[in-house]
């Protein structure tokens, strides 16, 4: 098995449009594919397919429930708390959980020596699980409006990949933080597209400095080719980052995907290219088992 | 006055339209708030730049020279972050989420919390203005936290300078740093596109500015790509009671004028797309 994940710095610059043509691609040439949209803020790719569902499962994080009963407001949980979840005003016998702020570490639990907090589950988001063609190969990590991190979602999903795909393309998250950082570390290769814009460039570089600290291999695909001007090719040329594919700028691109429809259905040319792509990368790169 | 503008999805042209706001009235002051991501400086290349420190949070490291290998620390870590390799405990780094606990539980305080010290906030002048970023170092979390110490600062430098706007320009997403964007403000604008991502996306956006209790409008960008969709954006606004402040064709020129490192506005104001933001923006502002 060998896990690729779609991801880039600045959002919008076609991570999903590449993730699901990929997906839809590899399929048709019988691989045995996944599809994990890690994109938990804003997931998209399940909308590309005809889909049915086979589960769905809550993820959970826990809080403290204190009991203010037992509670001494000796404000040791306070002090072991990191992320500013406890309120506690001593002398006024008040003490509230801001749940919203929780990591669920359970810090404060071994803080307290007066048994007065427990814990207890909060929904954080879905996972869930989808057949296509008759065969389960999609999963989707979802947050629920309002909640603050996306990562254990994420973690959760990830979790649920079948051992028995061959290929699995995982859609990042933008940006280069945690989200991202999550879903890039379980993937064997990183596939960064970007666009060539000023702004695509800034992005990218960013997002080539994070792969490098957790060092991942990674190459470049340059969506929306055309656009904008040529120094993000200098800058990959200068850096010796290997350009993968370009994808020229097309209205016609952007109008199938605005309906969301696959590309490279109907655009041959575009299957075979991404298939190749997906062939070279496992040609150099080897596999999960088999690292090259 | 704070207008925070944000999308859900990525790429939909929220900066290049925080931009065109920045450079068209008085002078304002501009915060960037995509500290993952940020990018207005290229445009605006602040001078007399301050810069400060951003502590994003701290990981745990484990002094080998005290470790006696008890693995108390595996079992209180519910980050998975800790694990036993080839007879030794380490840590790791990506799934270390700073909580502290393992420092504290370990009998032979052999483990150390180091603080990811390389994030920066600056501050400075650009031609319209005052202008607020972060840079968030790669790899590094707790991205929400920076958001709000650009926004302090914002506030801050709008005091000391008589500025009555911030612009917010926010992260993609609908999770921490879009909500340390969004609280608060005075006005939130959410800028999609008719593609059914950017219609759902729009749609969990709403989702969060309403858990917040704020008030926001849209803008429809790129909506000649499809009509359709377009349509049906405006409808479910009207359903839903949200403005459309306004729509935006899809225009190349938008690109052009970020090569250039200029904002539509300052690029041709006489721009038919330059024209139409102009509108929205006056229609933003005077709207309640």
């Amino acid at each position: 098995m060998i896990k690729i994940a779609l991801a880039s710095g600045k959002g919008g610059t076609g991570k999903t449009f590449v993730a699901t043509n990929i997906f839809h691609t590899l399929l048709q040439n019988n691989h045995r594919a996944m599809l994990v949209d890690c994109d938990a803020e804003a997931p998209n790719a399940i909308a590309f397919f005809k889909t049915k569902l086979i589960d769905k499962y809550e993820v959970t994080q826990l809080v403290p429930v204190i009991n203010t009963e037992t509670c001494t407001f000796c404000s040791k949980c306070h002090e072991y708390c990191n992320y500013n979840a406890i309120f506690i005003l001593p002398p006024m016998r008040i003490i509230k959980v801001i749940e919203d702020l929780c990591h669920g570490c359970g810090a404060c639990s071994v803080a307290c020596e007066f048994g007065a907090i427990t814990e207890k589950p909060v929904l954080l988001g879905q996972v869930t699980r989808f057949l296509t063609n008759e065969i389960p190969s999609l999963i989707e990590a979802r947050i629920n409006i309002g909640v603050m991190s996306p990562v254990p979602v994420i973690k959760a999903a990830v979790k649920q990949i079948d051992n028995i795909a061959d290929i699995v393309i995982m859609d990042s998250p933008p940006g280069t933080s945690c989200p991202f950082i999550q879903t890039v570390s379980s993937a064997d290769y990183v596939l960064l597209v970007t666009e060539p814009t000023p702004f695509g460039l800034s992005d990218l570089r960013q997002s080539v400095e994070t792969l490098k600290v957790i060092e991942k291999s990674f190459g470049v695909i340059i969506n929306r080719a055309g656009l904008g001007n040529n120094n993000v090719k200098e800058y990959l040329e200068q850096e010796m980052i290997p350009l993968l594919l370009e994808i020229p700028y097309s209205r016609k691109i952007a109008g199938l995907y605005s309906r969301g429809k696959i590309v490279s259905e109907t655009d041959h040319l575009f299957a075979r290219q991404l298939m190749a792509l997906v062939d070279n990368i496992i040609l150099q790169h080897g596999d999960s088992n088999n690292k090259r | 006055m704070e207008i925070a503008i944000i999308s859900g999805k990525g790429g939909t042209g929220k900066s290049s339209i925080s931009a065109a706001f920045a450079t068209m009235n008085n002078e304002v002051v501009l915060a960037d708030c995509d500290v993952d991501a940020a990018n207005l400086y290229l445009i605006f290349n602040p001078e007399n730049k301050e810069e400060e420190v951003y502590i994003a949070g701290h990981k745990a490291m484990i002094d080998y020279s005290l470790c006696t290998n008890c693995r108390k620390c595996i079992d209180y870590c519910r980050f998975d972050a800790i694990s036993l390799k080839d007879n030794k405990v380490v840590i790791s780094e990506i799934s270390c989420e700073g909580c502290f606990l393992c420092s504290r539980i370990c009998p032979e305080n052999a483990i150390n919390m180091v603080p990811n010290d390389k994030s920066r906030m600056y501050s400075g002048s650009f031609r319209n203005g005052k202008m607020v970023y972060g840079r968030l170092a790669p790899g590094e979390e707790n991205s929400g936290k920076l958001v709000s110490m650009v926004r302090d600062k914002a506030k801050q430098v709008a005091k000391e300078n008589n500025l009555n706007t911030i612009i917010l320009d926010g992260p993609p997403g609908i999770g921490c740093p879009v909500i340390s964007t969004i609280t608060g403000a005075d006005k939130v604008v959410i800028v999609t596109e008719p593609t059914i991502s950017g219609i759902h996306d729009m749609q969990r956006t709403l989702g969060i500015v309403q858990k917040f209790n704020l008030k926001a409008c849209v803008i429809i960008n790129k909506s000649d790509l499809n009509s359709v969709i377009t349509r049906q954006i405006e409808q479910w606004c009207k359903t839903n009671g949200i403005t459309v402040a306004g729509k935006l064709p899809f225009d190349t020129q938008m690109v052009k004028a970020m090569v250039e490192g200029k904002s539509i506005t300052e690029y041709n104001a006489n721009l038919s797309i330059s024209k139409k933001i102009i509108k929205i923006l006056n229609k933003i502002l005077n709207h309640n």
